[in-house]
């Protein structure tokens, strides 16, 4: 029932793209090249900074990797963010903290996806991260997301296209979180019920869950009914033999 | 049949010929000799019926040309149009998830576009009794081989990029509706040990699994009746279920795509040439080795030999029988060529049951001690439960009826123990299906029948074989094309251990 809900048609560059594709293959060609760049884009962006690691260690690994992202972060014991500006270019002066944790990380409309979450791991003390509005992030990045289960108290996945129900099963192992944003998830088709869920696997934790119409949707109604008449007909399991 | 095809080529040269005038023709078709019928309609009532007659006379007419016309489909003789090719290089027996795999990653791996001519036959489109589609669609690391758990892991990698594996452009994109919730084992007193060794193999192996204590249970989850539970182990990664149809038409969609052909019909015997051979002890042995596979069309009597150098035997449940149309397990006991396949159907049943105070979003795949299993489906209260039956109990496999009253017997007290509020449910629906049983040890047979040299086995999974398929068919694609595994090292999986009886135990089957 909660399948991807079709989306309204595509804007009509999108369908003109699409007849130009079909009616000629040099089209096509190009099409399937520049997503291969987009691809190998990501990849790079991506990639396990072991390098990084190996000459400064992994909390200015991963600092660097924030920032080559245009993200930002914050130093466990510091006030100050350290940010990439809107070009990409960004303040060199995190080099001097070596050996400090980030505690706050903030990669809100990047490009980062599930191995791009590997150069953060080791970042047992992380207890911000917002990926909002983050393209590639998918249910299996939310299921990596255990490796902070001790120390994350705050987690914004608004506005990802990719989630869906399925993988906000897998935030089950973030016992510690306070604060959750699910705002705006497109593919979420039941969300009154899905926050309910939410909520009640995640007892101690605020969620936060604006931009979802809730009037109920047909399927919800369905649901509620079947909730509502859910004890007729119910049974009493029969005695062990 | 040769002179058929004869014609059909002249056909195709006639179209070639003509196709400058492809698009003109069918346009002044359309519009010009439309109006003409219907201002003959307009006679008087009384000649009504001769034009109505002749009119639709007429409109067959046009509509036979239309079709004959060149750049249509259409042509003469009337042919199945999924008749497979009379020669081919690999055939696999079977459309399940297994052979759809194979197939695709065959494709995957050839060399040279086009260079490659696999062929799926499968005798069921609709898929009414393959494993694949009634399955429970889980996927776990948990399991005690480390073949096994580097299987899944593999497969896990794979679902993750399915996009980019199994995408087709200008296509939707594949959804498997994946839940990531994770398997849970518990373990008795009596279990503990084997589920902390079992653990730690899989650690070994870079699974993302933890044990955790009957408190630590009770606290994370207090729907739970831990009484008595001695030791537990939840995976973080990579576990969870899915949506079996989606993986299957979307390794399907892939190959045909990749030019993977598909033929729809029953594989009912082989031709093959033998030679003999002696062994270092003396012993004889006949080699075979297939020349070309017997399909039976759908609904007819009409067998189409392929020849081919290759087959897979991805029959599933009924791959044994596949493999004894060569003569395996035919011969005198005692030899190699008197050892069967051990796979045979055995009947699993699934209870779908709904239960509105019964766990929520984070219930994970739980497989009890007592051997039952439940999942959640969907978010409205309904879980699927099932168990295999003990040894001596294993249901008549002539067809897939359910027997309701193994839940209420065998199922329904076990899950009302393990989680209280299962005490009051109700049973919504129940599906059985065949399980590609292993007798010998419970796990995969992957890899080549020694005395019949071109037929690979990628069977006998015994409940697991949907979460490996993805693996699977890469180790034998990689098996007929590089002749030997390159990435997962799944020699352990071959038929040897079948001929030396040698079974490789596998303690986590479901
Ligand atoms: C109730 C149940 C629950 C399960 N749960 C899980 C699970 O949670 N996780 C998991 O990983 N696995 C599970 N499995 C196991 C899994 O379904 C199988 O291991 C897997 O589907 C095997 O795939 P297959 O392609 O080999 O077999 P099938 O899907 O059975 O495909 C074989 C195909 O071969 C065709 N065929 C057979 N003989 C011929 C012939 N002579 N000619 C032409 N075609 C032929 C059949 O029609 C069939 O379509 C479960 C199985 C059952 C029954």
């Amino acid at each position: 029932p909660w399948s991807s809900s079709p989306a309204s048609p595509p804007p009509m560059h999108r369908r003109l793209l699409l007849i130009l594709t079909q009616r000629f293959s040099d089209f096509e060609v190009l099409l399937r090249w520049k997503s291969r760049m987009k691809r190998r884009k990501l990849l790079r962006k991506n990639a396990y900074y072991s390098y990084t690691q190996g000459l400064y260690g992994v909390d200015i690994a991963a600092a660097y990797f924030v920032l080559c992202l245009k993200g930002g972060f914050r130093f466990v014991g510091h006030s100050e963010w350290f940010r990439a500006d809107h070009k990409g270019k960004f303040n060199w002066d995190f080099l001097n903290h070596k050996d400090t944790p980030l505690e706050e990380v903030d990669m809100s409309y990047t490009i980062i996806n599930y191995t791009g979450l590997s150069n953060l791991e080791a970042q047992r003390s992380l207890r911000t991260l917002s990926v909002r509005g983050c393209s590639e992030v998918d249910d299996w990045f939310l299921a990596r997301l255990h490796v902070f289960q001790d120390s994350l108290e705050e987690l914004d996945i608004s506005h990802c296209p990719q989630i869906t129900p399925g993988g906000l099963a897998a935030l089950r192992n973030l016992k510690g979180l306070r604060r959750l944003d699910v705002s705006s998830l497109p593919r979420i088709s039941t969300p009154g019920l899905v926050i309910i869920l939410l909520e009640e696997m995640l007892p101690q934790c605020e969620v936060i869950a604006s931009g979802y119409d809730h009037s109920l949707k047909p399927e919800e109604v369905e649901e509620e009914r079947s909730q509502d008449h859910a004890h007729e007909g119910m049974q009493r399991v029969p005695k062990k033999r | 049949m040769l002179t058929w095809r004869s014609m059909r080529a002249t056909v195709r040269t006639l179209r070639v010929l003509l196709t400058f005038r492809q698009v003109a023709p069918d346009h002044r078709w359309r519009c010009g000799l439309v109006p003409f019928p219907r201002s003959l309609s307009t006679g008087t009532p009384l000649r009504n019926d001769f034009f109505k007659d002749l009119e639709a006379k007429l409109a067959a007419a046009r509509r036979k040309v239309a079709d004959a016309a060149p750049g249509s489909a259409w042509s003469p003789l009337e042919i199945n149009p999924n008749l497979p090719p009379e020669r081919t290089d690999i055939v696999i027996v079977g459309g399940g998830v297994v052979g759809w795999s194979v197939a695709y990653w065959l494709k995957k791996k050839e060399g040279i576009r086009g260079g490659l001519k696999v062929v799926v036959v499968e005798k069921d489109t609709t898929y009414s009794q393959a494993s694949s589609v009634l399955s429970a669609g889980g996927i776990r690391q948990q399991f005690s081989l480390p073949e096994n758990i580097r299987l899944s892991l593999a497969s896990a990698d794979f679902l993750r990029n399915i996009n980019e594996h199994l995408g087709v452009p200008n296509e939707d994109v594949v959804d498997l509706h994946f839940n990531h919730a994770g398997y849970m084992f518990l373990a008795s007193h009596k279990g503990a040990h084997v589920l902390e060794e079992n653990y730690k193999t899989q650690k070994a192996a870079g699974a993302q699994v933890s044990l955790l204590s009957p408190t630590q249970l009770q606290e994370k989850f207090p729907w739970m009746n831990t009484h008595d539970v001695a030791l537990a182990s939840y995976g973080l990664e990579n576990e969870g279920w899915l949506d079996p149809w989606s993986l299957l038409n979307a390794f399907r969609r892939k190959a045909l795509s990749m030019g993977v052909v598909q033929c729809c019909g029953e594989v009912t015997g082989f031709k093959f040439t033998s030679n003999e051979a002696t062994t270092e002890d003396g012993e004889r042995l006949e080699l075979r080795r297939i020349k070309s596979v017997q399909v039976r069309m759908p609904r007819s009597l009409e067998y189409q030999p392929v020849e081919c150098a290759v087959v897979v035997n991805a029959a599933g449940p009924f791959s044994a029988k596949v493999a004894r149309m060569l003569g395996v397990g035919l011969g005198p006991r005692d030899t190699l060529a008197g050892i069967p396949l051990p796979v045979e159907p055995r009947k699993r049943f699934v209870y779908v049951f709904h239960c509105p105070e019964g766990p929520g979003l984070d219930t994970p795949f739980l497989i009890d001690h007592s051997g039952v299993y439940f999942r959640r489906e969907g978010l409205g209260g309904n879980y699927i439960a099932g168990k295999s039956p003990d040894e001596g109990e294993e249901p008549d496999v002539a067809d897939l009826h359910v027997d309701h009253q193994f839940f209420q017997d065998q199922i329904w007290p076990e899950l009302a123990h393990r989680v209280p509020a299962f005490e009051k449910l109700k049973v919504r629906s129940a599906w059985a299906g065949y399980y590609d049983y292993n007798t010998l040890d419970q796990n995969g047979i992957v890899g080549a029948h020694p005395l019949v040299s071109n037929m690979y086995f990628a069977t006998g999974f015994s409940g697991h074989g949907l979460q490996h398929s993805p693996a699977v068919g890469r180790a034998v694609a990689e098996l007929i094309l590089d002749g030997g595994f390159t990435t997962l090292d799944l020699s352990r999986l071959g038929f040897r251990r079948i001929a030396e009886r040698e079974p490789l135990l596998e303690s986590n089957i479901i």
